[in-house]
């Protein structure tokens, strides 16, 4: 158990290949399938994400990018492959040389070093913003309740809503509610945190405000892999940009490379429609 | 009309304190059968809901099987098992288990829905967070269901506690039973019956309007998402 990502630790931005035990890789995507019935929707994935590497993941509607983002804390369980946390297999053991599913407890244990953020936010409606924020460091973490409080308070004040911790969720707006989830995963310390277009659900006004706190802790070092349809957002922030079409990698690399002069047809033909809608 | 309040005045006395310790009777029954139901009816609800086929295909069968059986069927088999035990106790503990395990079929339903109301999404957040399975169902999905589900579970507290009446048909010591006894003693059967239905009202009308209430104030409240 090493520390949680150091605000500005060294952070290679040269992209590892599929990369194992021993380096830098906070989460490692191995040859990842995923089917559900006949339908293929990850192809092969490998990926591996460095610490305090930000990776942006852009693709049309459909291609799995939601799937990937939650086969990595194993919301869903890969058909094929494996993912790797810090070099540590995720979700599995190995016994006698095969992989074998870990219990829903081990896992569990392993999940709460993994931070999420959805598209719908889903805060759950009888806590408080507080209370969403501290539950996980009480329970889950077995802080006291005064000290999950208390980091609670801290969290919250991180994206800029120390006031409004008493708060119900269905008294916040959209992006309040989003930053509370956001508030929600740090509490966690997570390794990793993973972003699920966090701002699709939004109204354009409040889009804003949510990019904004995100950028916010992209500058913290903090790793993160995050799903968006805000190619700008994505150039800003990511160090790298992972196109994905049909459950495959097509093309990655730098922003500035794969936004500005992609050298797959997919890629050119998926951010000019892109640029057209927004 | 007169002369029938009479006959209360003057008999009321003698009857009052037999069929008042039946009532406590049939609220012990209603207890231990609601108690049984409600505990029965959560694993039910969760064999159905798990992801392990024959569990929830179990599950699945119980409840389909309770609600096509009536209760009083049910009793019986129950009580006729349960004599050989012993018999001084089987009347009631009988009379418990039947309407329990009875009910739990029907609280099954009430909790499945209930658990099933909370948006996956949700759930899902909880086991993002690092909560087991167990910790969400405590945390996240049963605060929230609690209160859905309420209303209907007074309803069905109702429901079991008015069923308690049949237990007379196999002796349990409750307020049907002291009636019908008192009935053919004294030769009132109006009388002793219209009492017995104005005691089981007394009780039930305030779960009712609890009932109905809570729905009330839910309607309003905060738990639309
Ligand atoms: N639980 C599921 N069961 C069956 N099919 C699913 C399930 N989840 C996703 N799919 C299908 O898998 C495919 C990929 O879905 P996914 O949500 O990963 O795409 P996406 O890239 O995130 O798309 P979007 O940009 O619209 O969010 C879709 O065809 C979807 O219908
Ligand atoms: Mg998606």
């Amino acid at each position: 158990m090493s520390a949680t990502s150091p605000p500005g630790a060294a952070a290679p931005r040269a992209t590892p290949a599929v990369s194992r035990q021993g380096d830098a890789a906070v989460v490692t995507i191995e040859d990842l399938y995923k089917n559900f019935g006949s339908l293929e929707v990850l192809k092969g994935i490998d990926l591996a994400i460095a610490w305090g590497e930000k990776v942006a993941i852009i693709g049309p509607s459909g291609s799995g990018k939601s799937t990937l983002l939650r086969c990595v804390n194993y919301l869903e369980v890969p058909t094929r492959g494996h993912i790797y946390l810090e070099g540590e297999l995720f979700g599995e053991r190995l016994v006698d040389g095969r992989h074998v599913r870990m219990s829903e407890r081990e896992l569990a244990s392993q999940r709460k070093h993994i931070g999420m953020i959805f598209q719908s936010f889903y805060l759950w409606p009888h806590l408080t913003a507080r209370e969403n924020v501290a539950i996980a460091p009480e329970k889950v973490f077995g802080l006291p309740r005064k000290a999950a409080l208390e980091l609670a308070d801290t969290m919250l004040a991180k994206v800029h809503l120390a006031e409004k911790r008493d708060a119900f969720p269905e008294r916040l707006s959209g992006g309040q509610q989003q930053r509370v989830a956001i508030a929600r995963a740090l509490a966690q310390e997570p390794k990793v945190i993973l972003f699920d277009e966090p701002t699709s659900a939004l109204d354009p006004e409040l889009v804003g405000e949510v990019l904004k706190v995100i950028e916010e802790l992209a500058a913290e070092g903090r790793s993160m892999m995050l799903v968006t349809h805000e190619i700008r957002f994505a150039q800003n922030v990511a160090d790298r940009v992972v196109f994905i079409d049909h459950g495959v990698i097509v093309e990655q690399g730098p922003p500035a490379e794969v936004i500005r002069r992609p050298s797959h047809e997919r890629t050119r033909s998926f951010l000019s429609q892109l640029l057209q809608d927004g | 009309m007169i002369q029938f309040f009479e006959i209360y005045v003057a008999k009321l006395p003698e009857w009052w304190p037999e069929m008042l310790a039946a009532a406590g009777s049939t609220l012990l029954l209603t207890g231990y059968a609601f108690g049984i139901a409600i505990v029965f009816g959560l694993c039910l609800a969760l064999a159905k809901l798990s992801r392990n086929r024959v569990l929830s295909r179990a599950a699945t069968l119980y409840v389909e099987l309770m609600r096509g059986i009536p209760t009083l069927v049910v009793l019986f088999i129950i009580y006729f098992a349960i004599v050989p035990l012993g018999i001084t106790l089987s009347a009631l503990v009988a009379g418990a288990l039947g309407l329990g395990i009875h009910a739990a079929a029907y609280v099954a339903e009430i909790f499945r829905s209930g658990i099933e109301t909370i948006h996956r999404g949700q759930r899902e957040a909880a086991l993002a967070v690092g909560m087991t399975p167990r910790q969400t169902l405590r945390y996240i999905v049963l605060p929230q269901a609690t209160a859905i589900m309420l209303p209907p579970l007074i309803n069905m507290l109702v429901i079991v506690l008015k069923d308690t009446s049949i237990c007379s048909l196999i002796s349990a010591p409750e307020i049907m039973l002291r009636a019908k006894d008192l009935a053919s003693t004294y030769f009132r059967p109006m009388h002793l019956y219209v009492l017995a239905g104005a005691m089981y009202f007394a009780m039930a009308w305030p779960l009712s309007l609890m009932a109905r209430g809570w729905a009330r104030r839910l309607g309003r409240g905060r738990h639309g998402a």
